[in-house]
């Protein structure tokens, strides 16, 4: 359900070499499922910038997020006790009860964020998880530790081989034990392209698109799907595998 | 009714709205999602999603791109055609709006609007037909009706011959003389102008090298269109004697009495709607506000004030 307040910095801090935290305080904020987003309005731009959620309790939510343009560029120079207006509880996220006992979590590079909170759920279904996260390089790793920590099996592959297993998150899946009972995903559409090759199960993917308002007015994020076009913003992110149309995908 | 409420109200060919304030076409679904947030019912009106009469997926994605003051959009009029809106979309609105809508319609050729204009007027709920012709024609090479005076002044009249409904034409801005385009649409029958639909822009993304929109090109709309909206409300309302509803970059209460002072009856909000979800609410909240600190009394005294003297 969407909100819209003006929230106070808590935090903001780089924790790999493009990618930040942003903790904001705030209770009512509507979050309720993994994979879910915010839309934060930077002062000088006109679109809001819609950026991962990666956790959140009843007091506080944290965005993770790529410095990739202006916009985000912008958010990580803000400082501790600077406020910013955020609409939240965005997107419908990941549906956990779809996972079975032995779930295998899927992302690469950015997707990573969404998987904190998906894998912390799970865990305290008493779910048996496994990561499975891809990377450029060491200097790009990121929450490798912190799902460790909350007792996910995680495998790791970079493209360099300087941590890790060398290759593709195709390698760190292949690592992985093979008796999953659901995936979740969030990556890039090639990544996609790859591991759909190789998962046995059904699963969820988390899509990515340029968006306009990001909670269903616009049309900005439309795809077509098998029952029908849907907004990746309002209708998705997530997407059930059964409903994904590859070749319409670009 | 209270004295504040009074004082918001208009009117357009004889629909009595309670405030100027409608959300634009495009910004504003079929209304219900917005009705998850406020009660839509606060709204003068709102304009519906462009529709056409067979259903449309639109263009390719990316369709959405950043601008200093806006927006570029190229939706390609994405809509379920008119038979849903007419079976699902409208009796579903009913359940959250109990004010008249306005249907913003399109079309690629005279007779689908007229085909489509004509289902619409049998809807109850349709207060007034905005009929979007800024589309491509796509029996005259592609090009714009809303270009065109004598392509404009068609779809005015075949549209004009299917309804009751008040029809206003909404006019592209992308044109030399803005004036020939609602005088034409007056001589043809219209019954009140839109204006203006978005400014055709382009951007290109620097690491790519590429146009950042699939469809390349896009509607520029936002605050920083505003000065043109405004410039182009008050040609119009020189030249034709019909009732204008005036938009392009309105995003508060000030913008929307300036958009009355040049001329505007009523004024639609649009790319506003998208960053800011509760922009309508609040305006019709701070009207009353900025009209004391202007000293109006009553809005539709207003309309054209800029032309006096």
């Amino acid at each position: 359900m969407l909100k819209q307040n003006v929230y106070e910095i808590d935090r903001n801090y780089r924790i790999a070499k493009d990618i930040c935290v942003m903790v904001l305080k705030g209770a009512d904020h509507g979050f309720t499922r993994p994979g879910q987003f915010a839309n934060v309005k930077l002062n000088g731009l006109y679109l809001r910038r819609p950026i991962s959620v990666c956790d959140y309790n009843q007091d506080q939510f944290t965005l993770m997020y790529k410095t990739v343009g202006i916009g985000t560029e912008q958010m990580s120079r803000m400082k501790a006790g600077e406020t910013v207006d955020v609409l939240t509880g965005l997107g419908n996220g990941y549906d956990v009860d779809k996972s079975g006992d032995k779930p295998l979590l899927i992302a690469g590079g950015s997707g990573v964020p969404p998987m904190y909170k998906l894998a912390k759920t799970l865990v305290e279904q008493g779910k048996n998880v496994c990561c499975a996260l891809g990377f450029n390089s060491a200097e790009d790793v990121y929450l490798l530790e912190e799902l460790k920590a909350l007792g996910a099996a995680v495998f790791v592959s970079t493209v360099d081989g300087s941590s890790d297993i060398k290759g593709f998150v195709t390698d760190a899946i292949a690592a992985a034990p093979q008796d999953r009972s659901f995936f979740y995903t969030c990556g890039p559409l090639p990544m996609y392209r790859a591991v759909r090759q190789i998962l046995q199960t059904e699963g969820q993917y988390s899509f990515e698109e340029r968006m306009g308002c990001g909670f269903g007015a616009c049309m900005g994020c439309s795809m077509m799907t098998r029952s029908g076009a849907k907004r990746i913003c309002k209708d998705g992110p997530v997407f059930d595998s059964s409903e994904i149309i590859w070749e319409e995908l670009k | 009714m209270s004295n504040t409420e009074n004082r918001l109200r208009v009117e357009l060919c004889g629909l009595e709205l309670d405030n100027p304030i409608i959300p634009a076409s495009g910004t504003f679904g079929y209304g219900y999602e917005f009705a998850e947030l406020y009660d839509i019912n606060v709204l003068g009106s709102f304009s519906f999603k462009g529709t056409t009469y067979e259903p449309r997926f639109g263009n390719p994605t990316p369709r959405i791109a950043e601008c200093p003051g806006g927006m570029l959009n190229s939706i390609g009029l994405q809509n379920p055609g008119v038979h849903a809106v007419i079976d699902h979309e409208l009796p579903k609105l009913k359940q959250v709006f109990n004010k008249k809508v306005i249907a913003n319609v399109g079309g690629f050729s005279v007779e689908e609007y007229a085909k489509t204009a004509e289902l619409l007027d049998g809807c109850e709920q349709v207060g007034i037909i905005e009929v979007n012709i800024s589309c491509p024609n796509v029996h005259n090479g592609g090009m714009s009706f809303g270009t065109d005076p004598r392509a404009a002044a068609e779809v005015t009249a075949a549209v004009k011959k299917v309804t009751k409904k008040p029809v206003f034409m909404k006019l592209s801005p992308n044109v030399s003389d803005i004036v020939s385009i609602a005088g034409s649409c007056a001589d043809a029958g219209a019954d009140g102008i839109s204006l203006i639909n978005t400014l055709l822009g382009m951007r290109i993304d620097l690491r790519s090298k590429k146009p950042v929109l699939a469809n390349k090109m896009g509607g520029f709309s936002g605050s920083a269109v505003f000065p043109v909206a405004v410039r182009m409300v008050y040609q119009v309302y020189e030249a034709v004697k019909l009732p204008i509803i005036g938009m392009g970059g309105v995003s508060s209460a000030a913008d929307v009495i300036e958009m009355m002072l040049a001329g505007a009856s009523a004024v639609q909000i649009g790319a506003a709607n998208l960053v800011e979800p509760f922009i309508c609410p609040s305006i019709i909240n701070e009207l009353p506000d900025v009209m004391d600190k202007y000293r109006i009394k009553n809005l539709k005294d207003i309309i054209g004030g800029a032309h006096n003297g």
